[in-house]
């Protein structure tokens, strides 16, 4: 990865409050990267920090090597879409797209011409002449996209550009603006606070919580290894166990989970480090089974009770109590043809296998 | 009936009528002695006359006052509206400190009494600058009151346009100076239309505090209150009324319209009026 | 084929490689003519909101700059204005000089002399009145106007409740004392009528004039601020009061009322304040019995030329004025802090 942006000990103050307190991260050239954390993280105002709109207190800010101090937004080779997308709503959706273009030196033509490939390309071709106030938000957000990318940016800035759309227009938005991405080959930073929206669209994700990152890595890796429990929370759902571990013939770690026992898993499978004592034990809902009945068991057993039933059409969320674990377990199961769907209260056999489980010590 | 009315908010809409015409009676009186055949202002009418308005014409120091007034209306509302623009933005845009107390300050003459500015104007003009009074002096008062008002419609326009268009242009390349030219301006642009008028139109009838401030060139209400004392001056007086209505009317309306196409435009929900 | 490699002078010091788009069709959605409404939602986690083009002036700055013409206009011909009439009324004048030494002579003769303090209470029981009479009658209409009327319409019955205010101040106070008169339109249309035989005459050239003219000149005054307190009311809380028992009336008086406090204060100062310092009512309609302080003060500015004097008494005024005021803003905060 040749790196286009670098963020060294970046902080931001307004006023008493540190708002971003030390983000240090590498942006590959042609990335799609997510600044993913909920409200309030600095995910907003580091993107805004490199868009130019915000100066940062500390740090420095390089942009294809070149340090960004003091270069106004407007003289910035990065483009942004805005939350509300920012269509001017007194010019045509033409007049939008081409309000960049301005001091470009093209002729009236070659203008024209831009315009109309950049429409083409969001999708939006023969809206040239519409009133830009008489769109609606999805065709606004293309208006945006297109008027950004006409400028060829190095980088485009997008803040949360699909939290306005409904769920299934914004479904496809996604899938839309990934192929965009890779089509123009440009960095695209995307700052959002839906986990799903980051997994789906990015090749990195830096996880923001309280101005600092917490993680920075792939979705898969961020979705498998995640180095915190905070982390793990937050990307989609994990079941959390009180466990002790310790370290045996200096290589495997030995844990004793609450309701589960003991077992024995491997370094890797505690990215924030072994610590001898006690801590917390991670699980995704998809890596328990719940075992009906004539299956066989292929991994460890932990037997308890259906102490709630969600049914979600092509799943099934039980909560399983175990004895001896403080807090039930979610377990998610697809719904196939001749499962039935347990009832609240009946025993259950959970399958679980040691390599799924992600170690937290405090 | 009496049930249906109660039902309906009915007396309330009575009462809402009645209140109407209690409002609009004197205007609706003023056309009618301005037609009317005698110098009497009094009914019964005596029949249909334009002379009173043809009489407007010859008096030259009538039409002195409307010039005198007009110079100072156009000046006055052209500086409240700058003004109001500076105050405005500052206002919804930045946070500073003292903004609570200086733009606090700046909106005191909507509810100070007019004879206060009056007084205190001239006071300094005259009793420690030594100044002579002209129509600056009055336009250095209208200003005064009317960037008030300026504040409030031009405070909207600035609510009502999006931070982030102004950020996209400065994104797209543009300075801040041709951010302005480009985005804001048009945009406010109706809300600035609508602050010159409403300020043309206060500085026009403003009288309490011209009478003190005005020099040898009355306004035109300086000049229409040294007529109401001579009785077989007031038909004339009428018609220049009836005029004077009819002028605030339509510009009242077109600064209404622009005050919604502004609202409009930027694709905001009415919220009615311009105090 | 697309000419996406044309160098843009934004982006003169980075190397933008042309880049092949093919050009992408039209999403299903949209093809199929699905549109959706954007609603907006805004979460800047900054408190900057500044049009900042990056590293140029601090926004305390950038404010301070642009509040500065507006607020040394106020300070220069409001605040410092003030200060010389409060000045000056430590003054003295014989006939055209002016003594500058500091003397307490016009507050004494303000307070000893009769006249003025009858001027000064009867200016304060009228604004009182019209404040009132102005207050109670305008309610109605905002409540008329934000209840009743239906919310495309509302704009348009606050423009009709305003226009008669922007229209020429002079003939329409002047219109009153026509409309008022002896043989007046109000007299001669109620003898018409046969309602009354002889004119009623305790309608100009008093006090009542001057309530009933003032009440219409700041008849909007009072309507706007309840009619956008009103507006505020949040209609469940209405349907929640009447859920739970309470009749109409008892509604109005729990719940609306309450609330609409606020804008009744205001209207309340903002017609109370400003007619203390009105001249041309009074002058016009009031008669004799109907003179106020302000024509006092215009007077002896104007007239008798003795400046100082005039000033204290402008000073005592707005004095007074801004004490009642004052008292009504205390009275009513306990009430204000229970509605809200």
């Amino acid at each position: 990865m040749k790196p286009l942006i670098s963020l060294s000990g970046l902080t931001k103050s307004f006023g008493d409050v540190e708002v971003l307190k030390g983000i240090e991260a590498e942006i590959g050239e042609g990335e799609f990267f997510s600044l993913l954390g909920p409200s309030g993280c600095g995910k907003t105002t580091l993107l805004r920090i490199i868009a130019g709109f915000e100066t940062p207190t500390s740090g420095a800010l390089l942009l294809g090597g070149q340090n960004m101090a003091g270069v106004p937004a407007n003289k910035r080779p990065t483009n942004m879409v805005f939350q509300s997308y920012a269509v001017f709503p007194h010019l045509s959706v033409a007049q939008n797209v081409g309000f960049g273009l301005r001091r470009s030196g093209l002729s009236q033509t070659e203008k024209g011409k831009k315009i109309e490939e950049a429409l083409g390309m969001v999708g939006l071709a023969g809206y040239g002449g519409r009133a830009a106030h008489a769109l609606s938000g999805g065709q606004r957000q293309r208006v945006a996209l297109a008027r950004a990318l006409i400028l060829e940016p190095k980088v485009l800035l997008l803040d949360e550009p699909l939290s306005a759309l409904d769920k299934k227009l914004r479904e496809q938005m996604q899938s839309e603006l990934r192929r965009l991405q890779r089509q123009v080959g440009i960095t695209f930073i995307l700052v959002t606070h839906d986990q799903e929206e980051a997994l789906i669209m990015s090749d990195r994700i830096a996880v923001m919580f309280d101005g600092q990152i917490a993680q920075l890595a792939a979705p898969q890796e961020l979705y498998r290894r995640p180095v915190s429990r905070r982390v793990g929370d937050f990307i989609g759902v994990m079941n959390f166990l009180p466990a002790d571990g310790r370290l045996e013939e200096g290589r495997d770690i030995v844990l004793d989970i609450a309701g589960l026992g003991r077992t024995v898993v491997e370094q890797d499978q505690c990215p924030a480090g072994f610590v001898n004592g006690s801590g917390a034990v991670g699980v995704r809902p998809e890596s328990l089974q719940i075992l009906f009945e004539g299956e066989q068991a292929r991994g460890e057993v932990a037997k308890g009770e259906v102490a709630e039933v969600i049914y979600y059409g092509d799943m099934t969320y039980y909560e399983i109590a175990l004895p001896g674990a403080p807090e039930r377990l979610t377990v998610s199961m697809k719904n196939r043809a001749g499962r039935p769907v347990l009832e609240r209260g009946v025993a259950a056999r959970l399958e679980w296998d040691a390599s799924s489980l992600i170690y937290f010590p405090a | 009936m009496s049930a249906w009315l109660a039902k309906r908010g009915g007396w309330l809409w009575a009462y809402a009528v009645a209140y109407l015409v209690f409002l609009y009676a004197p205007i609706f009186l003023l056309p009618l002695f301005a037609f009317n055949d005698s110098t009497v202002i009094a009914f019964p009418l005596q029949g249909f006359t334009t002379e009173w308005f043809k009489g407007l014409t010859g008096v030259p120091a009538l039409t002195g006052s409307v010039k005198t007034s007009l110079i100072i209306a156009v000046t006055s509302s052209v500086l409240a509206t700058l003004l109001g623009l500076c105050a405005a933005r500052a206002g919804v845009r930045y946070r500073f400190p003292g903004k609570g107390p200086i733009l606090g300050l700046i909106m005191v003459p909507l509810v100070l009494p007019e004879i206060i500015v009056g007084v205190s104007l001239l006071v300094v003009i005259v009793s420690i600058l030594g100044a002579p009074l002209s129509s600056w002096t009055v336009i250095l008062g209208h200003t005064l009151i009317c960037t008030p008002f300026a504040v409030a419609i031009l405070n909207a326009s600035y609510q009502s346009l999006d931070t982030s268009l102004e950020e996209a242009a400065i994104d797209l390349g543009e300075t801040p100076a041709s951010t302005f030219r480009l985005v804001t301006l048009p945009l406010i642009m109706p809300g600035i239309v609508a602050s010159l008028l409403i300020s043309f139109t206060i500085s026009l009838d403003e009288f309490i505090i011209a009478f003190f401030l005005t020099g040898a060139e009355p306004t035109l209400p300086v000049y229409i209150w040294s007529q109401l004392r001579f009785p077989q001056k007031l038909p004339i007086i009428m018609a220049l009324g009836t005029i004077l209505v009819a002028a605030s009317v339509v510009l009242l309306t077109l600064a209404e319209i622009m005050r919604r196409r502004g609202l409009r435009r930027a694709g905001a929900k009415d919220t009615g009026g311009f105090l | 084929m697309i000419s996406w490699g044309v160098f843009h002078w934004k982006h003169a010091p980075f190397e933008s490689p042309p880049k092949l788009l093919p050009q992408c069709r039209k999403s299903p959605l949209e093809r199929a003519g699905v549109s959706h409404n954007l609603g907006r939602t805004t979460e800047h986690v900054s408190g900057d909101v500044g049009l900042s083009a990056g590293h140029g002036l601090s926004d305390a700055k950038k404010g301070l700059l642009l509040a500065a013409p507006p607020g040394l206009y106020a300070v220069l011909l409001l605040a410092v204005p003030l200060g010389a009439v409060l000045l000056l009324s430590f003054w003295s004048q014989d006939f055209l000089t002016l003594d500058r030494t500091f003397t307490l002579k016009n507050y004494r003769e303000a307070f000893t002399e009769p006249l003025y303090m009858l001027l000064l209470g009867r200016s304060l029981l009228i604004a009182g009145a019209v404040t009132i009479a102005t207050v109670v009658l305008a309610f109605p209409i905002a409540y008329f106007v934000s209840f009743y009327v239906r919310p495309e319409r509302k704009s348009l019955w606050i423009f009709l409740i305003t226009i008669p205010f922007w229209t020429s101040y002079l003939i329409r106070v002047f219109l009153w004392k026509v409309i008022l008169g002896y043989n007046g339109v109000l007299n001669s249309s109620l003898q018409g009528l046969g309602i009354i035989e002889e004119p009623l005459t305790f309608i100009l050239y008093n006090a009542n004039a001057v309530v009933i003219t003032l009440a219409h000149a700041f008849a909007p005054f009072a309507i706007l601020p309840i009619f956008v307190a009103l507006e505020k009311i949040d209609r469940s809380l209405l349907e929640a009061s009447r859920d739970l028992g309470e009749g109409k009336f008892r509604t109005f008086t729990r719940v609306t009322l309450p609330l609409a406090m606020p804008g009744v204060v205001a209207a309340i100062l903002i017609v109370f304040i400003p007619t203390i310092g009105d001249y041309v009512t009074p002058r016009l309609v009031g008669g004799p019995d109907g003179l106020m302080i302000a024509n006092m003060i215009q007077t002896q500015f104007l007239k008798l030329n003795n400046a100082p004097l005039g000033a204290a008494l402008a000073v005592i005024a707005m004095l007074s004025v801004s004490l009642i005021s004052l008292g009504i803003v205390l009275a009513t905060m306990r009430w204000m802090k229970g509605g809200k």
